[in-house]
């Protein structure tokens, strides 16, 4: 089956700067993938390719088969977009720009699916209102809506939770789910980590236009570390030995990291040996936050040792392998 | 989600089309009004002071003789602004996002601009024949002449107005296209006045100036006279609107500036 996203060496420069830098990735359809990566990592720039805004400096990108250049049409039908800026047409009403979204695409009678997709997203008592006198969090609703007027098989959303209030996000969550469980394609931008380990299955982390990561959620959540012990000690200090395992120091108390859960029990016995007391102890199990930030510290360690010579990174084990 | 889309041919290019009417019609106060009633105070300061004084074409009133030159203005600079304004607007608010994502060839949305450039172009001219029409009286010895000028200058300077829009990246820069290029050479082009009454320097000059050839050509459909041969002000004209068509196509499919 023809995978829904295919992106083959994907560089993009501007000027001097390399925005992305041989970038090769395949979503397969159906999945839920995630786009991880700190400010300017690339992932806007990467989904302006996917979706046509951007063209590539080099490499091949395809859309349910279809190259976004040579066979625009094919893909730009094939994909829907929700931008990360709250872009309107101050012109229109909701189903006025809803209509005309349609339109474009080709579709002359879309209205029973503008108000299916109205209704789903809660528009339908705004639908007759101007764009402009919109809250932020509708304006957003309607730039689902815009990205879904065409029932695209693939849908792209940058960020699509960014300064929302916690009600619409939970809401959103449930929208794309569904989507998903409905047979779409989901690729996500998102700075919240929370977001991706719960809504994505696969993701790839992005570092200054490459990539630095890919694998399953789940391996990436087992990958790095065993757990993290969050102490707090009566007297509030920690014995020299345990001193390297300190991953945070709190007002009250320590966080360490361990490599293993083994490893709680070496910890308690240290404490107990300094007769120090246990007031309060939690296991946590790392979150993908941790894991991404542990990624992109990695990342910048290998960089410096080869700063030297050229900006080359080494890579463990080969191009498939992160 | 329900069945697979239908997409009809054409339906993407005539629906931004559409979009690009209702923008212009809904605030037509300032699109259509305004610039009817700019046309209309030319008219009366210029007739109320010249009327009588001043006779270009041998038998006829100079305020008819400015009327057809006033509307020809109007349609011009009207053309222009509503492409390049549209463009403008859109880049910078960023909702041109909704015009780029979907599947419609460079041609199409070349097309759109272009004719909505030109619709309101006409509207506006026919607008200032409809606001005149009770101060002058108007000839029509040639009016399938006129229309010709009016739909290949309106195109014209429609296609400026994508080109404008394309480029500008800030107000400023679409300002002074349109203060710096296009209202002179509107204002030069022998709308007021013939270029016989100027000295021979500016005469010789003013055949640099492709709006020239517009409003004489188009004055030639209402009055039989021209300075030039109406035939010969249409070819350029024509081959004008053409040679910058293939170019702002060019612009448009190599992507530049709205797909970099």
């Amino acid at each position: 089956m023809v995978p829904a996203i295919q992106i083959e060496q994907v560089s993009k420069s501007y000027g001097a700067l390399r925005a992305l830098d041989e970038v090769s990735l395949t979503i397969e359809r159906g999945e839920f993938f995630g786009l991880l990566g700190p400010n300017g990592a690339g992932k806007t720039t990467l989904i302006n390719i996917l979706a046509g805004l951007v063209r590539a400096s080099r490499g091949s990108t395809r859309v349910m088969g279809h190259d976004v250049v040579s066979q625009y049409r094919e893909a730009r039908r094939a994909l829907g977009v929700v931008p990360q800026e709250l872009v309107f047409d101050p012109f229109f009403t909701v189903r006025e720009a809803l209509t005309f979204q349609s339109g474009y695409f080709g579709l002359r009678d879309n209205r029973d699916w503008i108000e299916e997709v109205m209704h789903y997203l809660d528009l339908t008592v705004r639908a007759e209102t101007n764009m402009r006198a919109l809250s932020g969090g509708m304006k957003r609703r309607v730039l689902v809506a815009q990205a879904l007027v065409h029932k695209p098989p693939v849908i792209v959303l940058d960020e699509p939770t960014a300064g929302v209030d916690v009600e619409l996000r939970q809401a959103l969550w449930q929208f794309i789910r569904r989507l998903n469980r409905d047979g779409h394609t989901i690729v996500l931008t998102t700075h919240y980590l929370e977001e991706a380990e719960a809504l994505c299955g696969r993701i790839a982390m992005l570092k200054q236009g490459r990539m630095v990561a890919l694998d399953t959620t789940q391996n990436l959540l087992r990958r790095h570390l065993g757990c993290y012990l969050e102490l707090r000690l009566a007297p509030d200090r920690l014995p020299e030995t345990l001193a390297p395992l300190v991953a945070q120091r709190r007002v009250d108390g320590y966080r360490l990291a361990l490599r293993d859960y083994v490893e709680v029990e070496r910890v308690i016995a240290e404490l107990r040996a300094n007769n120090i007391e246990i007031q309060e102890l939690e296991v946590m199990h790392p979150d993908l936050e941790e894991i991404f930030v542990q990624i992109m510290r990695d990342e910048d360690r290998r960089e410096t040792i080869d700063e030297r010579g050229n900006r080359t990174v080494v890579r463990e084990g080969g191009h498939e392998r992160y | 989600m329900s069945g697979p889309p239908v997409y009809e041919p054409l339906w993407g290019f005539y629906t931004l089309f559409q979009k690009e009417w209702l923008r212009f019609w809904k605030v037509s106060v300032q699109t259509i009004l305004a610039p009817v009633l700019t046309a209309l105070l030319f008219l009366l300061v210029f007739a109320y002071s010249l009327r009588g004084r001043v006779e270009i074409f041998p038998g006829v009133d100079y305020a008819a003789f400015l009327v057809p030159g006033l509307a020809m203005m109007s349609v011009l600079q009207n053309a222009f602004a509503n492409s390049s304004s549209s463009l403008m607007q859109s880049k910078m608010t960023g909702n041109i996002i909704f015009v780029l994502l979907p599947p419609f060839s460079y041609q199409e949305f070349f097309a759109a601009y272009l004719l909505a450039a030109v619709a309101r172009g006409l509207v506006v001219g026919a607008g200032v024949f409809l606001a005149t029409a009770g101060f002058v009286q108007l000839r029509f010895e040639h009016p399938l002449w006129a229309l010709a000028f009016a739909l290949a200058s309106s195109g014209v300077l429609g296609v400026l107005g994508i080109i404008a829009g394309i480029y500008s990246d800030k107000v400023d820069e679409l300002s002074a296209f349109q203060n710096f290029i296009i209202l002179p050479l509107t204002f030069l082009s022998g709308v007021f006045y013939s270029i016989h009454s100027l000295p021979p320097v500016w005469q010789w000059l003013s055949h640099f100036n492709p709006i020239f050839y517009m409003v004489d050509g188009f004055r030639y459909g209402f009055f039989g006279q021209s300075d030039i041969s109406p035939g010969l002000s249409l070819a350029i004209v024509s081959s004008s609107f053409f040679a910058l068509s293939f170019f702002t196509l060019w612009l448009l499919r190599s992507g530049y500036k709205l797909r970099s």
